[in-house]
């Protein structure tokens, strides 16, 4: 990357209680990049943020930011603005003076000030709300407002925490392509917090996928979507088909009581694996079609999901889920190819199906 | 329906025994004097003389009764200078100790709340703690640490006679042998502060305690150091709890009579003072409940002028269109 502006080195926090909230993150940041903090509730997205924003002190590691070390910097000085999860306005002031706190700190031009402030509300959609009180607003406006309080100081660094969580589905949609277009315009950097794949898939030029503390997987959305390197990112970004697997030897994967061609190598021979297949990249055909394809099971259910058809195809214990926009009537019998780049290898984890049934878990929490 | 009634019923009773019956009682007080009730000597048929009362009824014994009628004389007497200098110097004094507590209250009450300080409720209680001593006990006190052959002077004295320069310092500056600390409108300042500065310190710890320690980041966070962000945002959410220890500190101070007795040995005295003569010494509880009818007015005026700030500083409501 050519412009780091800011770069997280091995950062750990440990609270007084002594619980580990992140252990040992690192991350460079570059110039104008949009990068995405995914993971659970309670993985640590905030607490990272609030040591970039300098109200949690890291109990070691580094962050530096345009190569100086701001971890001794109070938050008042640094070139770093917040949207808070919790939004935080302040009750006693209206929308306008929220917003303009920042530039009437820096005792700027007072007429500048209302017209920017104006600009700003225009831009999150909240025009004509100046003299509104914050109390007498839904939380998804007071969000909107305080993400203007944060951009009118064109901050070098923008960290967001949720800042569309509490907007309806359509105004989430139209603020992410908005604040898209801001990012991509103004050239301020943002770290961008969600618990939302699809958010974050959208919206980042890079995408961490954390989860109790550590960064799983850095990449961008197209590597974390079709390359994940985990059952636990290819889970938590909605993969569907996460399947304990044997590497028989380099470019030989067994799954499903069957030897698959792959195109992965180095996890050794016969090392426990895990593979994450796409519904979309299976095909199915009639068990007594003359073509290529392994036996397999029968066709469970059946779904219409506009686009295509969703189905879900059963041997033994084994769900697999299908989407293709051929139907196959359930109760049939069918046979399944799968193409060998397809095959997404990942080396094993705690996260891995089987190894969470044997320890009796659940899903992502 | 009929529930609510039956458990308003005691405290209503409760208000009507002990706060509306009295009040009426100083309202009728205030508004009336007492005069001899008009009679005309009679003879009586034997010979004895007698008396007629106004209303018809005959009595041998010279006429002793007094009527209440209403009158606004006592109000006039209150206009007089005496009384009006007293009632200045008791606003004078109450406001003077209302405007030290907040200076010494307010920082004592931010340092607590400071995210660094340990044990703050501990602190709290060490603040309070000598509040459950009786108040007569501390003001008692003071009152021997002050005394001319009290501690102070004591330990002064001890001082001269150790060290000559500061002898010579004292000396040269006219000080006698003992420095008088008590009785005078000082030392009833200081008794005051020293019983009523907690009723500052409280209301202001538990608002400031209040504020939402996410609203200090967000300022910190455009910009705002902590000088800043203390004017900014501590202090305007201070002020609800500011204004209660105003009031707090203001009514009692400008009411009481033990402190200027104690502390001013008579020599300062208060409207209080003068009140409670009215009940006592005197014996002339019309005046006295017409200058309890002055105090009252005067506190509600101040309270009313501290609503109007609070007002001012409450956002408007504004009509919700969403
Ligand atoms: N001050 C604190 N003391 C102890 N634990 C904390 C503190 N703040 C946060 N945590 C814990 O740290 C973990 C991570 O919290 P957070 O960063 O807020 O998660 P996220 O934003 O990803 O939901 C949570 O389990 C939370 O309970
Ligand atoms: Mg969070």
């Amino acid at each position: 990357m050519e412009n780091i502006i800011l770069s997280i080195r091995n950062v750990k926090v440990v609270f007084e209680d002594g619980f580990t909230a992140l252990g040992g993150v690192s991350l460079d940041i570059g110039q104008n990049e949009f990068v995405t903090l995914l993971g659970p509730s309670g993985c640590g997205k905030t607490t990272l943020l609030r040591c970039i924003g300098g109200f949690e002190k890291p109990t070691s590691g580094e962050i530096l930011y345009k190569g100086q070390d701001i971890i001794p910097l109070p938050p008042y000085k640094r070139n770093i603005n917040t949207v808070f999860q919790r939004y935080a306005l302040f009750p006693h002031l209206n929308v306008a003076q929220n917003v303009s706190f920042g530039p009437d700190l820096r005792h700027e031009d007072k007429k500048e000030t209302a017209k920017r402030v104006g600009e700003m509300l225009e831009l999150v959609g909240l025009k004509g709300f100046e003299k509104r009180r914050i109390s007498s607003l839904s939380g998804g406006q007071q969000q909107r407002v305080a993400i203007a309080r944060a951009l009118i100081n064109s901050p070098d660094l923008l960290l967001l925490d949720e800042p569309l969580g509490a907007l309806d589905l359509k105004l989430r949609r139209e603020m992410q392509l908005e604040l898209k277009r801001i990012q991509r315009e103004s050239g301020i950097t943002f770290i961008f917090v969600t618990h939302d794949q699809e958010e974050a898939l959208t919206m980042s030029d890079r995408v961490a996928v954390m989860r109790a503390g550590e960064i799983l997987q850095l990449g961008t959305p197209v590597d974390i979507y079709n390359e994940p390197e985990s059952a636990f990112v290819a889970d938590f970004i909605g993969a569907s088909n996460i399947l304990p697997s044997t590497m028989v030897r380099d470019k030989l994967v067994h799954f499903l009581g069957v030897d698959f061609p792959c195109v992965d190598t180095g996890f050794g021979e016969n090392a426990p694996v895990d593979v994450v297949l796409r519904p979309e990249d299976v095909k199915l055909k009639p068990e007594n079609d003359p073509a290529e394809g392994v036996p397999f099971g029968t066709v469970e259910s059946l779904l219409f999901k506009g686009v295509h058809y969703e189905m879900k195809v059963r041997s033994g214990n084994d769900v697999l889920l299908v989407h293709s926009t051929h139907a196959r009537p359930v109760g049939a019998r069918v046979k399944l190819t799968v193409a060998p780049e397809d095959i997404q290898v990942m080396r094993k984890s705690d996260f891995s199906p089987d190894v969470r049934a044997r320890k009796g878990e659940g899903g992502v929490q | 329906m009929k529930r609510k009634g039956l458990m308003v019923l005691p405290f209503a009773l409760w208000a009507i025994i002990f706060i509306l019956v009295p009040l009426g009682l100083i309202a009728w007080y205030g508004i009336t004097v007492e005069e001899p009730v008009a009679y005309t000597e009679i003879t009586l048929e034997d010979g004895t003389p007698a008396f007629r009362l106004e209303d018809g009824t005959v009595q041998t014994q010279e006429p002793w009764q007094k009527k209440a009628v209403i009158s606004f004389q006592n109000f006039k007497r209150m206009v007089e200078p005496t009384y009006l200098r007293l009632l200045i110097r008791s606003l004078k004094i109450a406001l003077l100790t209302t405007l030290i507590c907040l200076i010494l209250g307010y920082p004592v009450a931010l340092i607590l709340t400071g995210k660094d300080f340990k044990h703050p409720t501990l602190w709290l209680m060490l603040i309070i703690l000598p509040m459950w001593m009786n108040f007569l006990l501390r003001t008692y006190s003071w009152m021997s640490i002050l005394e001319n052959s009290g501690i102070l002077n004591s330990w002064i004295t001890a001082l001269r006679n150790a060290v000559p320069a500061i002898d010579q310092w004292f000396t040269a500056r006219g000080v006698g042998n003992k420095i008088i600390f008590l009785y005078n409108e000082n030392a009833v300042i200081l008794g005051m502060v020293y019983n009523y500065l907690s009723f500052m310190i409280m209301p202001i710890y538990t608002v400031i305690e209040k504020i939402d320690k996410s609203l200090l980041e967000a300022a910190a966070d455009l910009g705002a150091s902590p000088s800043k962000s203390f004017i900014r945002v501590t202090l305007p959410y201070s002020l609800p709890g500011v204004l209660e220890g105003i009031t707090m500190v203001f009514v009692p101070a400008v009411t009481t009579f033990v402190i200027s007795q104690l502390m001013g040995g008579g020599k300062v005295p208060l409207i209080g003072d003068i009140i409670q003569n009215q009940f006592g010494k005197s014996s002339d509880w019309h005046f006295g409940s017409s200058l309890s009818l002055l105090v009252m007015v005067v506190v509600l005026a101040f309270m009313g002028g501290l609503q109007q700030i609070d007002k001012d500083e409450e956002p408007q409501k504004e009509v919700r269109i969403f």
